[in-house]
C-alpha cells in the first residue's frame, strides 16, 4: 500500500464548503421552480373528517392544494426493507395521503404547492382539517400491558428473539453474583443541521430528475420509482452534497415521493423541504425503550449468563426495534445467553436508524451492568472487562474476523491514565464539584451490502483518472477516502485523481448507512483501479515496444504513474507513454466487490473500542460536565487519518448528547412532540466539549473487506453515554439508570 | 402570502402614531421574537413599524451612579459598556448568559423586556394556551413542564418569563420607561410584570401603541460586586432552568442589605422579598442563605416534571449568595475582575 | 417592497420582496446567494449567520426591509480572490464534514478574530455557542480557530 492510503490529507470538497459554493439539494435555481409544504396531522389518532382547502387554494401564489381525496394513488404499498441491501428502502410500510386515517401527528394530510415557499407556507396554515380523535397509545407506558414478540424485527431481516445459548436461568439461578436491572431512554432525533429536501424536475419526456439529500442515490431512485410505478429507467436521483444525516436520511420517506407527486401536478419543478419542526415527525427516531439486563457472575466476575430484553413502542405496522442485542449479545464471554425484543403498537411515525443505531443503547444497558458489577464485586471496572474478554465469538463459536480490542483498553488506559484509580465513589473533590472516571467498552457490528459494489475507473491519456461510484457526500469524508483509495490502486498521485460520486447515473453501490460505506464504497473503488492497473500493466507486458515486455505482471509495481520492475526500477514506462504510443485517448474498468456472506464466512464481524470518561458534577446544583473523553477503537483500516477520527469525534460528542441531553419529550395529551425545536431538543454545543482524545489501532482483517475496512460512522457513539454515566456514578456514588441524565436526577 | 406591511420611522412620535393609529401593527427592533413567533403563526401583526433607527441606542451614566439604557440598545453593546459592567456586573453578566452571540447582536434591550415565553405549548397553535388564546386552558399543566414554574403559578399559567436580564432588573430595582399617546410613564420593572393570575394574556402593563423607551438603573453601590447565577442543562445557549440575580453588602460578617431575584423558576422576574427579609441582619453563613431560601420557596407548588425546581431553586440561591459573598469579586476601574 | 443594500461589497437591488420575508431568503432565493443556509428558521441553529453592518447576525430572524440601505457580507463574500485565512484553517483542521454549518461558523469566527484576534479558550468556545455542527464533535473547530489566530501550536 502506498502512503497516500490513511494519509491525513485535506478534504476535496474542503473549498467548496468553505466558501459557500457547494449546492446541496434544496440550493438549486431552477427556472419556473415551484414550493411544496406539507401540512401535519395536528393529533395523533383518529380519521379526517373533513378538509377545507378553498380559503388556500384562492390565496396568492398557490398552484394546487392536494389532500387524501385528490392524491394519486402510489403504485405499491411500501414495505419497510433497510436500505443497505440495495433494494427499495422505505422507512415505513405506510404511505401518506392515501385515505382518511391518521396514525400518527405530524403525518401529512396535506400538501400545499405555490409559487414561493413563503406563500406555500402561508396557505399551509389556511387548510382547515376536522378529525374525528381516537384514543392514542404514543407512551411506552401506555402500552406496555400489551406488548408482543415479533417474529421479525428489521425489515424482516432479523429474528424478534436472538438465538439462546445455553440455560440461561439456570446460569443466573446458579450464579454466586446477580444484578437485574432496567434502563430507559428516552426518544432521540438525529437532527442533522440540514432537514431532508427534494427537488422534483420532470422533463418532456415524462422522466423524473429528483435532487435528494440521501444517504444512497439508488435507494432514492429504487424506492420513489416503486410508488410512482416507474422503471427505474425513468427516475434518476442527483445528491452531491448532503448536509449531514446521521440516519435521517438512510431510508426514502414520504417526502421524495410526494415532491414527484407535485411536480407532476403542476407541471413545474417543484422543490419540498421539511421544516425543522417536521424532521421531528417525516424521517423517523430513535423509538423510547427500557432493556432489562440479567447477569450472573461468580465472585470473580466471570459471567456465566447474560440476559437482555428489550420493550420499545412501534408504529402501527411496522415491527421496528433498533437491533439494541446484538452487540451485547457477543461482547463477552458469557457461557449462557438469552435475549429477545418485545413491542408495543402506538400513535407514531415508524422509528428508524439513529447513530449508532441499537448499540448505541444495547451497549449502555451491557456496559451500566458491568459497571454496576464491578462494585459489587469489587473488581476494578477495566479488569473486569479483560476476565470476560472473548477471542471468539460467543454466539457462534467463530473466530472473529479481527479484534484488537485488549490494545484499545489497554492504550485507552494510557492515554486517560486509568491506573492507580481510587475506586471509592465520591472520593474526589474539586471545589463544588466532584469528580469521577468510568469506562465502558464499545461494540457495533460490520455490516455489508448483499448485492454486487460497483466502480468505475477511467484514465485518460494524460495520466489522470477519475473514478466513479453512485454515492452521496453527507459529511463523511467518502469524496476524500475514495480519491485515496483510487490513487493507492491506481498508483497515482493523490492529485492525479478525481473522485466523482452522487448520482445514479455512476456505477451502483448500496446506501452508506450502518458504518459500511467507506467498506463497500473502498472495496468497488480499489478492484476497480487496482483492475485498470491490472489492464495497462497487461497492456503494457504484452506491447513489444514497451519495455516492460514480457516482463511478469506480478514484478510490476506502479508509482507516481510509472510502471516499473520492483527489482530494477529502472526498467519501465509511465502509463502515459503506453496510451500514447497506442494511440488510446482513455482506458476504463468496472470494479464490482461481491459482500463478504453476512457471517463473515465463519467469523464473527464487529468492531471495537474502548471509552473513557471523566466528568464533575456539581453534587448542590446536579449539574454534570464532561471534562475529558479518551476514546480507542480498532476499525480495520483506516483510510484517512483525519476524516475518520473527525468522524469518531463526532460520535464521541453524540455519545456526550444522549448521555446528559438529548431527549425527545412526548406529550400524551396531545399525542405530538413537546420540544420539536433545536432550541428545545438539546444538542451538544461548542462550549460542551470536553478535552477529547481519540486514536485507533490498525488490525489487518481480511475477511470483512478487500481493504479491511470496518467503519468509523457509528463506533464512536457506541459506549460512551456509559462511560460518562459510570464516571457520574464514580463521582456521586448514584446510579442513574436512564439516558439522559439531567439536573433532577442529581439532586 | 400572509398580508403583512414594513415601515421604518425615525422618531419616537411618528412610531408611536403609527402603532397607536393601527391595530394590527406592532413595533419591530431587533426581530428575535416577534420574527420567530409570526413565523410558528404565535404573533400575527400585519404591520411592523421598524424602529431600529430610533435614537435609544445609548448606554449613559446617570449621576449618582445610576445608568440608563435606551431601549432599541444591543444587548451585546450593553452587556459591554463600561458603566453596565462596572456599576452592575449582574445585568452583564445575564446579557451574556442570554441567547447566542448572533442574537445578542440583533436583540434590543426593550425586546428582551417584551419577550414572550418559551413554553412549548403558548409556542404551539394547535395546543390549547390560555395566554395564547385565553379561555382555552393550560396544556402545560399536565404535559411537558420540565421547564415550568413553580412560584407565581395559577391555575390558569406555569409558564415561566425567559428573559435573564429582567430578573436582574428586578432585583436592581430598575425603571421602565415609556412613552405612548397618553404620554410618559415609569413603571418599575417589578410592576412591569404581573403575575398570571386568571389573566396569563396580560404579560405587561404597555398598552397598544406605548413603547418603551428605556430602561433606568438607580445607584446601588453593592451591585458592583454582584452576580448572575444561571443553572442549565448545556453550557451556553439555553434558558435558564434557575437562575440568580444577587448583590450582597456586609458588615462584619452580617448581611446589611441584599437584592435577590430568581429567575426560570418564577412566572415572572421574580423578586425574592422574603428570602431578602430573612437574610437581612442575618449573619452570612450558609445557614442563613439556606434559611432565607427555604423561606422564598415555601409556597412553591410544582406540576410533575418541574418538582425538581423548587429544590433547584433553594440551591440556586445559596450557591448565588455562597459565589457573592464568599469570594465578591475585587472589580478594578475598566471593568474587568483583576 | 424593493430592497437595495449592498452584499458582499457590491449593490444589489430585489423587487417585489414580500414584507413577511427573511433576509436569509432574500440572500438565498433572490441573489443567489445560498453560502447562508436555511436550517431552523428560528434563529436556534446559526447556520445562517452573516455580517449585517458588520455584526453577524441570524439572517432568518431579519426582516427583509431591515436590510435595505445596509452592508450584508456572506460567507461566499469573505475571501477576496483567494480563501480567508479561516477559511483556510478550517480545511487544514478537517474542521469541515457535511458542511453545512460551515459557513454560519466561518463568518462567526471571522467575527471573534476581528474582534480578538488572540482569543482565550473561554473566549472562543461562547462566541461560537450559537452556530451549532452535529458533526465534528466541535473539536477540530476550536483547533481551527487557533490555526487561524497563529496559535497553531496550541492545538
Amino acid at each position: 500500500m502506498s502512503p497516500v492510503l490513511g494519509a491525513a490529507l485535506d478534504r476535496v470538497d474542503g473549498r467548496a464548503k468553505v466558501t459557500g459554493a457547494a449546492r446541496y439539494s434544496g440550493e438549486l435555481n431552477l427556472p419556473n421552480l415551484a414550493h411544496a409544504v406539507l401540512v401535519g396531522a395536528r393529533v395523533p389518532s383518529g380519521r379526517i373528517i373533513g378538509i377545507d382547502c378553498r380559503q388556500a387554494s384562492v390565496a396568492d401564489g398557490v398552484l394546487t392544494v392536494l389532500t387524501h381525496l385528490d392524491l394519486p394513488r402510489v403504485a405499491a404499498r411500501p414495505k419497510l426493507f433497510p436500505s443497505l441491501f440495495g433494494l427499495t428502502a422505505h422507512g415505513q410500510s405506510f404511505f401518506p395521503m392515501q385515505d382518511d386515517v391518521v396514525h400518527y401527528a405530524g403525518q401529512p394530510v396535506a400538501m400545499v404547492v405555490a409559487d414561493t415557499v413563503e406563500r406555500a407556507e402561508h396557505a399551509a396554515t389556511l387548510v382547515q382539517v376536522n378529525y374525528a380523535e381516537t384514543p392514542s397509545v404514543t407512551l411506552l407506558d401506555q402500552g406496555r400491558d400489551q406488548t408482543y414478540e415479533p417474529a421479525k424485527i428489521f425489515g424482516g431481516l432479523l429474528p424478534g428473539r436472538n438465538p439462546t445459548r445455553g440455560d440461561p436461568e439456570a446460569g443466573l439461578r446458579d450464579a454466586a453474583v446477580r444484578l437485574d436491572v432496567t434502563y430507559r431512554f428516552a426518544a432521540n432525533h438525529q437532527n442533522p443541521i440540514e432537514p431532508s429536501t427534494t427537488t422534483a424536475v420532470w422533463d418532456d419526456l415524462d422522466r423524473l430528475t429528483l435532487h435528494d439529500a440521501t444517504q444512497g442515490p439508488t435507494a432514492t431512485q429504487l424506492s420513489v420509482a416503486e410508488l410512482l410505478g416507474l422503471p427505474p429507467t425513468m427516475v434518476r436521483v442527483v445528491s452531491h452534497y448532503v448536509g449531514g444525516s446521521f440516519g435521517a436520511k438512510a431510508l426514502i420517506w414520504a417526502h421524495p415521493t410526494l415532491a414527484a407527486l407535485a411536480a407532476r401536478r403542476v407541471g413545474r419543478p417543484v422543490r419540498l423541504v421539511l421544516s425543522r419542526e417536521q424532521m421531528f415527525h417525516s424521517c423517523g427516531h430513535r423509538e423510547e425503550q427500557e432493556q432489562r439486563i440479567g447477569l450472573g457472575a461468580d465472585r470473580d466476575g466471570r459471567l456465566g449468563a447474560l440476559r437482555h430484553d428489550k420493550t420499545s413502542l412501534t408504529s402501527h405496522y411496522d415491527d421496528w426495534a433498533e437491533t439494541s442485542l446484538e452487540a451485547p449479545a457477543v461482547m463477552y464471554a458469557a457461557a449462557t445467553y438469552a435475549g429477545g425484543y418485545r413491542l408495543a403498537r402506538g400513535n407514531t411515525i415508524t422509528p428508524t436508524f439513529t447513530r449508532g443505531p441499537g448499540a448505541a443503547t444495547g451497549m449502555f444497558a451491557l456496559e451500566s451492568a458491568m459497571d454496576e458489577l464491578a462494585y459489587e464485586i469489587g473488581v476494578d471496572p477495566l479488569e473486569l472487562r479483560l476476565r470476560n474478554h472473548t477471542d471468539v465469538d460467543p454466539s457462534t463459536g467463530n473466530p472473529w474476523s479481527s479484534k484488537g480490542l485488549r490494545e484499545c483498553y489497554q492504550r485507552g488506559a494510557e492515554l486517560f491514565g486509568w491506573s492507580g484509580r481510587d475506586p471509592r465513589p465520591g472520593a474526589r473533590r474539586d471545589g463544588d464539584w466532584l469528580v469521577g472516571t468510568g469506562m465502558a467498552s464499545a461494540a457495533y457490528p460490520v455490516a455489508a451490502p448483499m448485492n454486487p459494489q460497483r466502480a468505475r475507473a477511467r484514465m485518460y491519456a494524460d495520466g489522470s483518472a477519475v473514478v466513479e461510484a453512485g454515492i452521496s457526500e453527507f459529511g463523511t469524508g467518502a469524496l476524500t477516502a475514495m480519491t485515496q483509495v483510487a490513487a493507492d490502486g491506481l498508483g497515482l498521485p493523490f492529485d492525479r485523481v478525481r473522485f466523482v460520486g452522487g448520482t445514479t447515473d455512476l456505477p451502483n453501490i448500496a446506501a452508506a448507512v450502518g458504518s459500511a460505506g467507506s467498506g463497500a464504497t473502498s472495496s468497488a473503488v480499489h478492484l476497480a483501479s487496482t483492475g485498470l492497473r491490472d489492464q495497462l500493466v497487461g497492456q503494457a507486458v504484452a506491447d513489444a515496444r514497451s519495455p516492460l515486455h514480457n516482463a511478469d505482471p506480478a514484478g510490476i509495481v506502479v508509482r507516481d504513474g510509472r510502471m516499473c520492475l520492483r527489482d530494477s526500477p529502472q526498467t519501465g514506462e509511465t502509463y502515459v507513454e503506453l496510451l500514447r504510443r497506442n494511440h488510446m485517448p482513455d482506458v476504463e474498468a468496472l470494479g464490482v466487490w461481491q459482500p463478504t456472506p453476512p457471517d463473515g464466512g465463519g467469523h464473527g464481524m464487529f468492531t471495537f473500542g474502548a471509552q473513557f470518561a471523566e466528568v464533575a458534577v456539581d453534587a448542590d446544583l446536579g449539574l454534570v460536565r464532561v471534562r475529558r473523553l479518551v476514546g480507542v477503537f480498532a476499525p480495520g483500516r483506516v483510510l484517512n487519518r483525519r476524516t475518520a477520527h473527525s468522524q469518531l469525534m463526532g460520535g464521541m460528542l453524540w455519545g456526550l448528547g444522549q448521555a446528559l441531553l438529548e431527549a425527545t419529550r412526548m406529550d400524551p395529551h396531545t399525542g405530538r412532540w413537546a420540544n420539536a425545536s433545536l432550541a428545545d431538543y438539546l444538542v451538544p454545543v461548542n462550549a460542551d466539549v470536553p478535552d477529547i482524545t481519540i486514536d485507533t489501532i490498525e488490525v489487518p482483517d481480511s475477511v470483512v473487506n478487500p481493504l479491511g475496512v470496518k467503519g468509523v460512522g457509528e463506533i464512536g457513539i457506541v459506549g460512551t453515554s456509559a462511560a460518562i454515566a459510570n464516571a457520574v456514578h464514580h463521582a456521586t456514588g448514584r446510579r442513574i439508570r436512564h439516558l439522559p441524565i439531567t439536573v433532577e436526577d442529581l439532586l | 402570502m400572509r398580508p403583512v406591511s414594513y415601515s421604518r420611522v425615525a422618531d419616537v412620535a411618528t412610531a408611536i402614531g403609527t402603532v397607536a393609529a393601527d391595530p394590527d401593527s406592532t413595533f419591530l427592533a431587533g426581530g428575535t421574537t416577534e420574527v420567530d413567533l409570526q413565523r410558528i403563526h404565535v404573533a400575527r401583526s400585519k404591520r411592523l413599524v421598524d424602529i431600529n433607527d430610533l435614537p435609544l441606542r445609548q448606554v449613559e451614566e446617570l449621576p449618582g451612579g445610576g445608568v440608563r439604557i435606551g431601549a432599541v440598545a444591543r444587548m451585546s453593546d450593553v452587556a459591554q459598556a463600561l458603566p453596565v459592567r462596572r456599576r452592575f456586573p449582574m445585568v452583564s453578566e445575564a446579557l451574556l448568559l442570554g441567547a447566542s452571540p448572533q442574537l445578542r447582536n440583533m436583540a434590543s434591550i426593550g425586546g428582551n423586556l417584551m419577550q414572550r415565553t418559551r413554553c412549548g405549548y403558548f409556542r404551539d397553535v394547535a395546543a390549547p394556551c390560555n395566554k395564547r388564546e385565553p379561555g382555552t386552558g393550560c396544556a402545560a399543566m399536565t404535559g411537558v413542564n420540565r421547564g415550568h414554574a413553580v412560584l407565581g403559578t395559577s391555575e390558569y399559567c406555569i409558564a415561566t418569563h425567559p428573559s435573564d436580564l429582567a430578573v436582574a432588573l428586578v432585583a436592581l430595582d430598575a425603571v421602565v420607561l415609556t412613552q405612548g399617546p397618553a404620554g410618559h410613564r415609569q413603571i418599575p420593572a417589578d410592576d412591569f410584570y404581573p403575575m398570571p393570575g386568571e389573566t396569563p394574556d396580560r404579560e405587561h402593563p404597555v398598552a397598544h401603541g406605548e413603547l418603551v423607551v428605556a430602561v433606568e438603573i438607580p445607584p446601588l453601590p453593592m451591585a458592583s460586586t454582584s452576580n448572575y447565577l444561571k443553572v442549565r442543562d448545556r453550557e451556553s445557549y439555553e434558558f435558564a432552568l434557575a437562575s440568580a440575580a444577587v448583590a450582597v453588602s456586609l458588615d462584619a460578617g452580617v448581611v446589611t442589605d441584599v437584592r435577590l431575584a430568581l429567575g426560570g423558576v418564577a412566572t415572572k422576574p421574580w423578586r425574592a422579598r422574603r428570602a431578602e427579609s430573612v437574610l437581612v441582619g442575618a449573619p452570612a453563613t450558609v445557614e442563613s442563605f439556606r434559611a432565607a431560601a427555604d423561606a422564598e420557596l415555601a409556597d412553591a407548588v410544582s406540576h410533575g416534571m418541574n418538582a425538581y425546581k423548587i429544590e433547584l431553586g433553594r440551591r440556586t440561591i445559596v450557591r448565588a449568595l455562597r459565589t457573592v459573598t464568599g469570594d465578591a469579586r475585587m472589580v478594578s476601574d475598566d471593568g474587568n475582575p483583576p | 417592497m424593493r430592497i437595495d443594500c449592498v452584499v458582499n461589497g457590491e449593490p444589489r437591488r430585489a423587487d417585489d420582496v414580500w414584507a413577511g420575508e427573511s433576509l436569509l431568503h432574500v440572500l438565498r432565493e433572490r441573489l443567489g446567494l445560498p453560502g447562508a443556509k436555511n436550517a431552523c428558521e428560528q434563529g436556534e441553529c446559526g447556520s445562517c449567520t452573516v455580517y449585517l453592518d458588520g455584526k453577524p447576525v441570524c439572517a432568518c430572524l431579519v426582516p427583509a426591509g431591515q436590510a435595505r440601505g445596509r452592508e450584508v457580507v456572506t460567507v461566499e463574500g469573505l475571501g477576496d480572490g483567494d480563501l480567508h485565512p479561516v477559511q483556510r484553517a478550517f480545511i487544514a483542521a478537517g474542521a469541515v464534514q457535511c458542511g453545512f454549518c460551515t459557513p454560519g461558523l466561518i463568518v462567526a469566527v471571522h467575527d471573534l478574530l476581528a474582534r480578538t484576534p488572540s482569543p482565550a479558550e473561554e473566549e472562543i468556545r461562547e462566541a461560537l455557542a450559537g452556530n451549532l455542527c452535529r458533526c465534528t464533535g466541535y473539536e477540530k473547530i476550536l483547533t481551527a480557530v487557533r490555526l487561524a489566530a497563529g496559535r497553531e501550536h496550541e492545538s
